[in-house]
């Protein structure tokens, strides 16, 4: 049944903008820059699910709540991923970025929008394979404090390791994938040493600022959920954080092309939507 | 002339299949002529791995130019869009594409409901959403939202539907106010998408 059958569509949107305006004022959480199309049915649902008649009476209760504020985080938010998720991007990491990541001494890697991780751990795993983990810090950022907890804790239900183990094998992997999981009690519980070198930090790609100088930010699923704008403002921090020559990979259906920093990347991986700094 | 798709009135056109669904559009789609005025949006259910291969299977048979639709991307009129694979396909009011990979719908990303929901908040009235032929119900409540926000819909007559599921949900969903047709006529209606004469 659609949650919004019955609901005016002009009073949704009114109170949708008042509740996101909310959410800013009071939060500091800033959605006003969202693709509106994909933020409103993720409030519709979620207004379904907890039990709300009207977008005010969610606002009502999410201003007067952290805790439900966190509830509705969890719609808002679109923690959705998997390891290894289109696999060529991870090869294509593993075939022409290591090699000349190799070359520094050391490594910063920024992942942006890391949502429970599972690229977080894809990553880990394919530097350990080429050798470059120990000297490697990643940063693995996300809005959502829920989802980075999940990420911390690195344990991902059995049933979805079978796609993973296909990943992996299509990104080159080079062991067997079990080698770095621990199967218990239909959860499978990936090796602590993966995350030795990763900070996982609440940051926010709307409201916050550039943390450090990095070699590779990988940032895939992320800015479809943002406006033109908004998006132009998140790959300015790539932009400012990268090195020079430092690389930007994004989703598979994402690219630099028409942002205002596109004359300042090249495509470097042109199918697998990796770029490089000028 | 009393059109099926009035073209004083239809700015786009959202088609959704499933099982038997590229059959029915090898049908329809050569029936677009190449200065159909609006853009034309297809989504039709397919294994992973199959949906990249769709512009190039059907622009041979096609007047209009093909392309898979692009991130915020402007639809254009006279262009034939297919949903990318792994994503969900979304229409802004600003009538520019998003995508989301928020989970699957019916066990579908991209899910016709969600096409068909923003487009229809989008165009309004000016919408035209057609249903084929279909194994499950997705699509149904995106029938349902155009048909509250007073756009066309049509339906594949279920009788002929290779797997009538999806065009009978779609029927159930939209209380009668579905105009239901065999492909050949729907082939007619999509053949009448010309300029409006001045
Ligand atoms: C669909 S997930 C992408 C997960 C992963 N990168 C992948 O591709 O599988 C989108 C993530 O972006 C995060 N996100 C949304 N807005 C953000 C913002 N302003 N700054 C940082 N992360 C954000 C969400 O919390 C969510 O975890």
């Amino acid at each position: 049944m659609n949650p919004l059958a019955h609901y005016p569509d002009s009073d949704f949107d009114i109170e949708l903008r008042l509740l996101i305006e909310g959410i800013y004022l009071k939060y500091n959480y800033d959605f006003r820059n969202y693709s509106p199309a994909s933020l409103k049915r993720r409030v519709a649902h979620a207004l379904a699910q907890l039990e709300c008649k009207t977008v005010s009476a969610l606002q009502d209760r999410i201003l007067h709540s952290p805790q439900h504020f966190l509830d509705l985080l969890q719609y808002l938010t679109v923690p959705v991923s998997e390891m290894f998720r289109d696999p060529s991007y991870f090869l294509a990491i593993r075939d022409k970025v290591v090699p000349i990541l190799s070359t520094y001494p050391s490594l910063k890697i920024w992942i942006a929008g890391c949502s429970t991780g599972e690229e977080v751990y894809s990553l880990a795993i394919l530097l350990h394979e080429e050798g470059l983990l120990e000297r490697t810090l990643i940063y693995a950022t996300d809005i959502n404090p829920h989802s980075l907890q999940r990420a911390e804790d690195g344990i991902f239900p059995i049933e979805h390791l079978k796609l993973f183990t296909a990943n992996y094998l299509a990104a080159g992997g080079k062991r067997a994938f079990s080698d770095y999981y621990t199967a218990a009690y239909g959860s499978a519980i990936f090796d602590r040493a993966l995350r030795r070198q990763v900070t996982f930090a609440d940051h926010s790609l709307a409201t916050d600022s550039v943390f450090s100088e990095t070699q590779l930010v990988s940032c895939r699923n992320v800015l479809i959920y943002f406006n033109r704008e908004l998006q132009d403002r998140a790959f300015g921090l790539f932009r400012e954080s990268l090195c020079h020559r430092g690389f930007l990979g994004l989703g598979s259906k994402e690219t630099v092309q028409f942002s205002s920093v596109a004359e300042q990347f090249e495509p470097f991986a042109r199918n697998e939507r990796i770029f490089r700094k000028r | 002339m009393n059109a099926i798709l009035d073209p004083h009135r239809v700015q786009a056109l959202v088609i959704g299949g499933s099982a038997g669904g590229i059959e029915a559009l090898l049908q329809l789609l050569p029936a677009l002529p190449a200065d159909c005025p609006i853009p034309v949006v297809v989504l039709v259910h397919l294994p992973d791995g199959h949906y990249s291969l769709l512009p190039d299977v059907f622009a041979p048979h096609v007047a209009l130019p093909v392309k898979e639709a692009d991130e915020k991307e402007a639809l254009s009129p006279g262009t034939l869009y297919f949903a990318p694979p792994g994503y969900h396909l979304l229409i802004e009011r600003n009538r520019t594409f998003s995508l989301s990979t928020e989970p699957p719908v019916h066990y579908s990303r991209p899910a016709i409901d969600v096409l068909f929901e923003t487009a229809a908040d989008a165009y309004g009235p000016t919408l035209a959403a057609l249903l084929l032929t279909g194994a499950n119900e997705d699509g149904a409540a995106g029938l349902a939202q155009v048909t509250r926000h007073g756009g066309t819909v049509l339906v594949q007559d279920p009788a002929e539907a290779r797997i009538p599921t999806m065009p009978l949900a779609g029927l159930r969903a939209t209380g009668g106010q579905a105009i239901v047709l065999p492909l050949a006529s729907l082939a007619l209606a999509l053949r009448a998408l010309r300029p409006e004469e001045r």
